[in-house]
């Protein structure tokens, strides 16, 4: 059943990628984003790609699981790659019939972007099933750091997205509870029409809402008696350290980025 | 003995008027002594204050009239507020919603991070805190993987984690089922036994309450029996008209005391009653 549900999808191991440091990790998936769009030909695409399968490998985590991962964006990388088939103009023409022309251009084009939503899921698919979320939050609250001179409040925004991924499982329950109750008392959310079925679920929402108010009130009181005061005077248990291999994988990294810069410049540009 | 918890005077209501309190007084004119390392059940009806008694225990509540010490500090005094906090520590009814973190050792270490404690001491901490509860096989668990019983011992165990004098714990067993009930009364026991933390058990099941060292009964905002489990329960009539119920093995001992079996009224579990009994038949025999 959806209680089922692993947050963050988080895969157990304890693999080299797995070890790495979550900050390491979220800065080499964001440069990675924006190496994947500044591929222009095919060998620098290649070469992304053995990046990610590299660190797929590295990861122990089983393929099947990015297959997973992959399964819902499906129709997206079909429907993008189709359409730039037959509206990408230029190169030379392979296909004319009637008022569809399918140009050379127009297939690498769609080929690019099939691969790099694919490559784009993947990557980030690696981040979220090597790192436990609560590291995730933690990563995020140090590199967001420097923004607190601008007075943000780093440390409440990652202590909100701590609390919303813990109580994702359990406002899950609570839905079921809720849906179930309502079906005893006679509540049909599989038929009628879109608004009908939409209209069954405001008695859904409001128990929902009602409830989660009362949690977070409880839960406040909670962390109040466990002196809670915010991140000021705040100390972590579980400390992150770069380790020389982080330095190493970053250093690879950035060289593959490097690569692609002068693949880029040497063989020319496809796309 | 050295009181841990004094209530002196003690009243409070929710809402206030400019005269003071209201009529809705919740506590009224309370005093309280409770020693270090006591172990107290305090039973009640639903609504009897006991809840609230509970929050007066660490400054989450302020009493408007009369004074509660903790360790001898006042809990109106803002400045100490998270020294009380610290001393005292609370565990609440329901163990979804006191639990922050989504890895179980996260959560544990949740109140020393709060008290800015040196993370290798955390480490050390939350490690004895999950062996404590039993739950150190879980560490690295998510929470709504676990039954309700473990969860509230990982609620438990956050607590200790934070090194306090006392717990105090409204009404832990209300969501759970037999066995976490058990689970979750045998570690407090354990607690109060082995490391004399000092426990205050607001239950309302009978024979959670026969397992403390005191059981305080109250009843609209006033302590109506205070005394040794044997002393309180034998008062079978006060406690069926305010509500409450008498332990099983207590109550068949009262009818069958009515029926004139000779039996000491003050028999409070079902293995004592019974060895009583064998006694009498083998006597006639």
């Amino acid at each position: 059943m959806i209680s089922d549900i692993t947050i963050g999808q988080y895969y157990k191991g304890d693999s080299f990628v797995h070890k790495m440091d979550p900050r390491i990790k979220i800065l080499i998936t964001v440069l990675f984003l924006v190496m994947i769009f500044m591929c222009k030909n095919f060998l620098s695409l290649l070469l992304t790609g053995v990046i990610v399968a590299v660190s797929i490998l590295a990861s122990r985590v089983p393929f099947r699981m990015f297959l997973k991962s992959l399964k819902p964006i499906i129709p997206i990388v079909l429907f993008t790659a189709v359409i730039n088939i037959f509206y990408i103009g230029g190169g030379k023409e392979l296909l004319s019939l009637g008022f569809i022309t399918v140009t050379s251009k127009g297939i690498f084009t769609a080929v690019f972007m099939a691969v790099r939503i694919v490559l784009l899921i993947m990557s980030s698919s690696i981040l979220t099933y090597t790192t436990v979320p609560t590291m995730l939050t933690d990563a995020i609250e140090k590199l967001l750091s420097p923004l607190k001179i601008f007075h943000i409040q780093v440390h409440t925004l990652a202590m909100m997205m701590t609390l919303a991924l813990r109580f994702i499982p359990t406002l899950i329950e609570e839905i079921e509870r809720i849906m179930n109750a309502q079906k005893a008392r006679g509540a049909d959310f599989e038929n009628g029409s879109l608004t009908e079925r939409a209209k069954a679920l405001v008695p859904v929402l409001i128990p929902l809402f009602v409830s989660a108010f009362r949690r977070a009130y409880e839960l406040a009181f909670a962390m109040n008696c466990r002196c809670y005061t915010g991140g000021e005077g705040r100390t972590r248990m579980k400390q992150m350290k770069l380790k020389a291999s982080d330095f190493i994988a970053f250093a690879v990294f950035i060289a593959g980025f490097i690569g692609v810069i002068m693949i880029n410049k040497i063989f020319g540009v496809v796309i | 003995m050295k009181n841990f918890i004094e209530f002196d005077g003690v009243s409070f209501a929710y809402e206030e008027n400019e005269e003071g309190l209201t009529a809705e007084t919740v506590i009224e004119n309370m005093n309280l002594k409770i020693g270090k390392g006591d172990f107290v059940a305090v039973l009640g009806h639903n609504g009897c204050g006991k809840s609230t008694l509970a929050k007066l225990c660490n400054a989450i509540l302020v009493p408007q009239q009369g004074k509660v010490y903790i360790d001898g500090i006042d809990t109106a005094d803002e400045d100490r507020l998270y020294d009380i906090r610290q001393r005292v520590g609370m565990v609440f009814q329901n163990p979804d919603n006191q639990i922050v973190a989504t890895i179980v050792e996260d959560d544990v270490a949740f109140g020393p991070e709060n008290l800015g404690v040196e993370p290798s001491e955390i480490r050390k901490r939350v490690d004895e805190a999950l062996k404590n509860v039993g739950m150190y096989e879980f560490r690295s668990f998510e929470p709504h993987k676990l039954s309700g019983g473990q969860k509230q011992r990982v609620a438990i165990a956050g607590i200790i984690a934070m090194q306090p004098d006392c717990i105090v714990l409204d009404e832990p067993t209300a969501m759970l089922d037999p066995r976490g009930r058990r689970e979750v009364m045998a570690t407090v026991k354990r607690l109060n036994k082995e490391y004399g933390i000092t426990v205050i058990f607001i239950t309302h099941y009978m024979d959670e309450a026969v397992k403390a060292d005191r059981v305080i009964v109250m009843d609209k905002g006033k302590i109506v029996l205070d005394g040794k489990p044997k002393e309180v329960f034998v008062n079978i009539d006060t406690l069926k008209k305010i509500g409450l119920d008498v332990p099983e093995a207590t109550e068949l001992t009262h009818l069958l005391i009515e029926k004139g079996v000779n039996l000491p009224e003050d028999i409070l579990d079902i293995d004592e009653l019974y060895s009583y009994i064998i006694n009498l038949t083998e006597e006639k025999n």
